[in-house]
């Protein structure tokens, strides 16, 4: 872009300028609220609604909703969850990817179809629900990954980034004697770290939000990620059908309370996002462009 | 390993576009043979989860009995289907599927493009990296936390919204259990999460065009709001339909777990979809064959939605998604 230093042009920098920072406040603001909201105590919360940074900070919130070990387990779960199904889903779906980009594979372009075909037309909840059922994946905590094991999408966008490696380079490891899993764990994937940083990204912000999965697949509690012990605590409790599925009794959590469970369901990922925040544009891009 | 080595040096192997003989063709699946090994976890997994549940569609032909399975349920024909056409429930959730979809078209759609123009003229890469970063920030939360941030700020005892409505004198309103503000909530919601996420194929197809032509557009004295219009948006066309033919293509399909966070016995009448009704009639009420009739319904409309409006845009010479 060219500098532009007439007066209308700056008066157009100035209007734009303060347009976007509105809108960049108008993003953060809630989440902001939301954190100081549960670093304060809930008389404070209640007397004083707009405060964006406490008067008074108090960790009575966290301390209330990590005296029990429910939200313990929960995060437990979520963890275990998001660790060992980012792993399994790269692990397999570079597998795919690596033999799908390799050219001179017979039937690549069936494969590749069928795949594809998967992002077009599908069986459908109830259909996925019996499959998963008869597998007896119910109340498994194996039914929070395989079922979502490889994203097609995940996978074309993997598999356009290795046919972007040099073909010489997996030659001349040919030649020197490498097999097929040589080169991609040795050659291919260290040379495609950004694009294996994105999509783990993907995988692991989609296992952490796992939310249907459980609803469809959990019918034990016990067993339940964040993200549904979250709903459970402020989305129900939120003066939704008080009838119909809280006991009358008991009385809502407080909004400190809420406030703090989201923060929690939320900290994780806030705190990955920074580190691969530079990569995952590039990668986005990647695959959507070239789809 | 040892002829894969050795074959290409003695006999050089041209690139085969048609198999000379069927030994050829076995040679070169033998030597790739390590890489259909790696080709099994995925394709197993394609064939479980994707692909056995397509067959499982034929119970929407059949009654479905858990107990008695695929093979052994009887076999009903359209039943479903024409129940569907018939039904003033079903008629009820397209109409509403139909109007969320088309808020997301009118509403949300331009949103994204009009942000990354706006981010696109902002000088100075610091500010612009600072905002993309807090823009795009809310794609990477769950509609669990997305939903609940929202509905602790609207609640009606204690939330901001309320006591800011309650400061200026307004009376408070009850946004979670109003029909008629679900359809804002979650149109407001779409947009805070997904908006800046939207801008980034914009901005990538923005930065691919020629800074020549700023130039040239700026030497006949062009200003910056026409230099967006003819220079900018005209580029990133092919981009904007391309987008728009995968949402065209996604027009039943709104997402599950948005809608039925939102969703309760006051606003039903609105907040019901295709995918909560499926899960509701299906799991809920066990009635497997005609929730799956409504579910294929629905992916057929997608998938027919998706291949004419791609011949369409191939015809007025756009490039299409596949």
């Amino acid at each position: 872009m060219v500098e532009d230093r007439t007066i209308s042009g700056r008066i157009f920098s100035a209007v734009n300028f303060t347009l976007l920072a509105i809108i960049a406040l108008v993003t953060v603001l809630p989440f902001v609220h939301v954190v100081a909201g549960s670093f304060t105590t809930s008389a404070e919360l209640a007397a004083n609604k707009f405060v964006l940074i406490p008067k008074v900070w108090s960790l009575e919130a966290y301390k209330f909703i990590f005296s029990t070990n429910t939200i313990f387990r929960a995060l437990g779960v979520s963890i275990g969850v998001t660790l060992i199904g980012t792993l399994f889903s790269m692990f397999i779906t570079s597998l795919m990817a690596y033999g799908l980009s390799r050219r001179d594979l017979d039937g690549r372009r069936v494969f590749n179809f069928l795949v594809v075909f998967t992002m077009l037309f599908h069986g459908g909840m109830i259909p996925t629900f019996l499959v998963v059922k008869e597998l007896g994946l119910i109340d498994s905590y194996s039914a929070l990954i395989l079922p979502s094991a490889i994203s097609a999408f995940n996978m074309i966008i993997l598999k356009n980034f290795f046919q972007n490696i040099p073909e010489g380079l997996e030659e001349s490891a040919k030649i020197d004697g490498c097999n097929d899993f040589g080169i991609l764990f040795k050659i291919v994937l260290p040379l495609s770290l950004p694009a294996i940083a994105t999509i783990s990204l993907f995988y692991a912000v989609t296992y952490w939000n796992t939310y249907m999965s459980a609803i469809l697949y959990l019918d034990n509690s016990a067993k339940w990620p964040i993200q549904v012990l979250l709903r459970q605590i402020v989305v129900l409790a939120s003066g939704m059908d008080h009838s119909a599925t809280l006991d009358g009794s008991v009385p809502p959590p407080d909004q400190t309370i809420k406030m703090a469970v989201i923060v929690v369901a939320t900290l994780p990922i806030l705190m990955v996002y920074p580190f691969l925040q530079k990569h995952f544009a590039k990668g986005a891009m990647l695959g959507s462009m070239k789809g | 390993m040892q002829e894969v080595t050795a074959q290409p040096r003695v006999v050089p192997e041209p690139k085969p576009k048609s198999y000379k003989s069927s030994s050829e063709l076995k040679k070169r699946l033998w030597r790739n043979k390590l890489l259909y090994v790696m080709l099994i976890p995925g394709v197993l997994y394609f064939i479980v989860f994707k692909y056995l549940p397509m067959y499982g569609l034929i119970i929407s032909f059949q009654d479905y009995k858990p107990y008695q399975g695929i093979t052994g349920s009887e076999w009903v024909g359209m039943k479903h289907f024409s129940r569907l056409f018939t039904e003033p429930d079903f008629l009820n959730i397209l109409g509403n599927t139909l109007i969320l979809f088309g808020m997301n078209i009118l509403i949300y759609f331009p949103i994204p493009i009009i942000l990354a123009l706006m981010l696109n003229e902002l000088r100075g890469t610091f500010f612009k990296r600072f905002f993309q970063t807090l823009v795009y920030l809310p794609h990477f939360m769950s509609w669990v936390i997305v939903v609940s941030i929202s509905f602790v700020m609207v609640t009606m005892d204690g939330g901001i919204i309320n006591e800011l409505l309650a400061y200026f004198g307004f009376s408070k309103i009850n946004f979670l259990l109003s029909p008629g503000w679900f359809r804002p909530m979650y149109i407001i919601q779409v947009i805070w999460r997904e908006a800046g996420w939207g801008t980034i194929i914009y901005l990538a197809s923005i930065a691919a065009i020629d800074p020549g032509l700023y130039e040239a557009s700026r030497m006949d004295g062009a200003g910056r709001l026409r230099q967006v219009w003819h220079i900018t948006l005209p580029a990133i066309r092919g981009v904007i339909i391309t987008l728009f033919i995968l949402k065209i293509g996604s027009v039943l399909d709104l997402g599950f777990e948005h809608v039925y966070l939102l969703l309760n016995s006051m606003n039903r009448e609105v907040a019901e979809i295709i995918d909560t009704y499926v899960y509701t009639a299906g799991l809920r009420q066990g009635q497997f064959s005609y929730s799956t009739a409504i579910g294929f319904f629905k992916s057929i409309v997608g998938l027919i939605m998706v291949v004419t409006v791609n011949k369409v845009s191939k015809k007025i010479g756009e490039e299409g998604v596949y």
